[in-house]
């Protein structure tokens, strides 16, 4: 979860966008009272796949094709991102 | 780890224009991470290479995974890598036509998604896409390599407005053709055709391949950004 957050508050400052009061499980990444834009997602995801790469040595593609086509957005908040990429490596059983 | 010198990605090294721009580039000083699906059958200094086919989406996360652990960077990537098999459209099988979609198309893409995630992080990044006259000539005998070459043309193109705002650059290069392995089964009479055909009439080089990735790759060539370049006179 730590890595999350870290990559959405070096994506907001680089966007100059000011920080909620405090970032939660529940911060709305995609969507209506989202934190960021759409180009802001995109960092966002590429931070949180080049940090699990850089810390922990698993490398996975958070937006494959069934994440893409989920009804659902595994990216929408911070927590339902946090499940998804706890779901992508064990499915691609990318830990090291 | 992060080393001062400049990276450089180049796919298809195992021989032609990319052994040529392997060999020009660490020599130039830059270490260089080639593959090809093949051994190299080369060494040089500066120079590492890896055995991996680009269509494979797991195999290039990988690639470029392991080159950003050993290196911290990625300054330029040169997707050469491809497939040809010229053939009447009428005698092409689904098959023939898929694979070089896959190598072409799906395998370029991919090396620019995984390299440009890297890239980002410094914000600095030149991608060089190889394309082909025989697209813009329209050759016949070679509907489906030219149309997947035009495809990479396009995505390089709208690639350029998608990573623009990171300092990446991306542009895609087409030679005149080259006495490689890759054309060796051209007729004589059909390459001395193409060749009578240009402005400049004579066979490109390995050297009008470098020396156009040389001026892409330059640092001053920051605003030169989705651009196809074509030799020959060819437009």
């Amino acid at each position: 979860m730590s890595i999350i957050y870290d990559a959405l508050k070096e994506v907001m400052d680089q966007a100059g966008v000011a920080s909620p009061p405090a970032l939660t499980e529940d911060t709305v990444i995609v969507g209506k009272d989202a934190v960021l834009d759409s180009l802001g997602v995109v960092s966002l995801i590429v931070e949180v796949e080049q940090a699990l790469d850089a810390k922990h040595n698993v490398a996975v593609t958070l937006a494959s094709d069934k994440a893409m086509s989920a009804k659902n957005s595994p990216f929408r908040t911070v927590g339902v991102l946090a499940d998804h990429v706890l779901q992508t490596i064990a499915e691609t059983g990318a830990a090291a | 780890m992060s080393t001062d010198k400049q990276v450089v990605l180049v796919t298809g090294t195992r021989k032609g224009i990319g052994r040529h721009l392997a060999e020009h580039y660490a020599k130039k000083g830059y270490i260089v991470e080639g593959c090809s699906r093949g051994d190299a059958g080369f060494e040089v200094e500066n120079y590492h290479h890896t055995n991996l086919d680009v269509a494979d989406e797991k195999g290039v996360k990988q690639w470029v995974s392991g080159i950003t652990k050993r290196h911290g960077r990625i300054d330029a990537v040169l997707n050469n890598a491809a497939i040809a098999s010229m053939n009447h459209v009428l005698l092409t099988p689904a098959a023939s036509a898929n694979r070089m979609l896959e190598v072409n198309v799906t395998g370029t893409m991919l090396v620019c998604r995984d390299a440009a995630k890297v890239m980002m992080k410094r914000r600095y990044g030149r991608i060089i896409n190889f394309t082909t006259i025989v697209a813009p000539i329209a050759l016949a005998g070679e509907a489906i390599y030219a149309a997947s070459k035009s495809a990479v043309v396009t995505f390089t193109r709208i690639l350029a407005f998608e990573l623009g705002q990171w300092g990446i650059t991306c542009n895609s290069f087409g030679a005149t053709p080259i006495m490689t392995d890759m054309i060796k089964g051209v007729p004589q009479a059909k390459i001395d055709a193409v060749v009578q055909g240009l402005a400049v009439k004579r066979l490109g080089t390995y050297e009008d391949c470098s020396n156009v990735c040389d001026f892409f790759m330059a640092k001053s060539s920051d605003n030169i950004t989705g651009q196809v370049l074509y030799l020959g006179g060819i437009t």
